[in-house]
């Protein structure tokens, strides 16, 4: 019985690590896209945090679906755990050097209203 | 000393996990990475940063459960951003705001800035004291009350729960 669903298991494994890798890629584009839409440099960065969060753990997920063994698959935990406690550091440390340099954020509804040039 | 103790299992379950050499047959591989988790450890003690930022792991569980909350919180909040990015007509709203944390360490002080950031659509601008600058996407989603719970939720898993 546990043999039938470990075999089904190991069929359905690389389908399902693919679908998330693809998934992430996608959500890596789309966070590109808003990297070049979006007006000023803090809301792009928050474009980029999509590609930073959603898309890297996706990326990650299905890559460790796809491992062959379980000594890669800690690697890819401690890849996912580095990347998930700096991320949000360097974006920090983007935000903070550009707000002591004295760069104002754009405030306020953007879009719509001016008729929108997207 | 349970700082130590807890930097030096991490360090070990960390050069065996990276190395693959669970079995222990190969003594010279073995002494090496012996050699170099003590020379960590000690280098570690000498810079006097085995304190609780430098081995946080006696609290490891609690933030393991907070992780798993904030995994959902930057899951919902990427719909959001994913939703603004790909809409045919630009439709944000950013806004400036301040945020009052109740965390009084450092540590979580730094968790819970560092959780506004990994957010997305929130990143921390600056950290003064006890207020947090933070920059949002959309004005509605960094409200008054907004950051609340992630903020008692990060005091709790590094302070423990208490009073704030």
């Amino acid at each position: 019985m546990i043999e039938t669903l470990i075999g089904y298991w190991d069929a359905f494994r690389p389908a399902l690590g693919s679908a998330l890798l693809l998934v992430g890629a996608v959500l890596a584009v789309i966070g590109t896209v808003g990297v070049l839409r979006f007006p000023d440099f803090y809301t792009r960065l928050h474009a980029a945090s999509v590609t930073d969060t959603a898309s890297m753990t996706l990326a990650v997920v299905g890559m460790a679906l796809l491992a062959p063994n379980f000594a890669t698959v800690f690697k890819l935990i401690v890849v996912w755990l580095f990347l998930f406690l700096t991320g949000p550091t360097s974006s920090h440390a983007l935000a903070n050097a550009a707000h002591t340099a004295g760069l104002q954020p754009l405030i306020g509804r953007v879009g719509k209203e001016d008729g929108g040039d997207a | 000393m349970g700082y130590f103790l807890g930097l030096l299992v991490v360090l070990v379950a960390l050069w065996l996990g990276l190395s693959g050499e669970y079995t222990l047959t190969k003594p010279a591989i073995a002494s090496l990475g012996t050699v170099s988790i003590i020379l960590t450890t000690v280098l570690a003690y000498r810079f006097d940063i085995l304190d609780r930022e430098g081995s946080p792991y006696g609290r490891l569980p609690q933030l393991v459960a907070y992780w798993a909350w904030l995994i959902v919180e930057i899951f919902k909040a990427n719909w959001t951003v994913i939703k603004a990015c790909l809409r045919s007509n630009l439709d944000i709203n950013p806004a400036l705001v301040k945020v009052k944390t109740g965390c009084e360490s450092d540590l979580a002080r730094t968790v819970f800035a560092n959780s506004i950031t990994l957010t997305p659509g929130t990143v921390s601008v600056e950290v003064e004291g006890d207020k947090i600058l933070v920059h949002a996407l959309y004005e509605d989603t960094a409200g008054p009350g907004a950051f609340d719970e992630m903020d008692r939720r990060s005091r709790e898993a590094c302070d423990g729960k208490g009073p704030a």
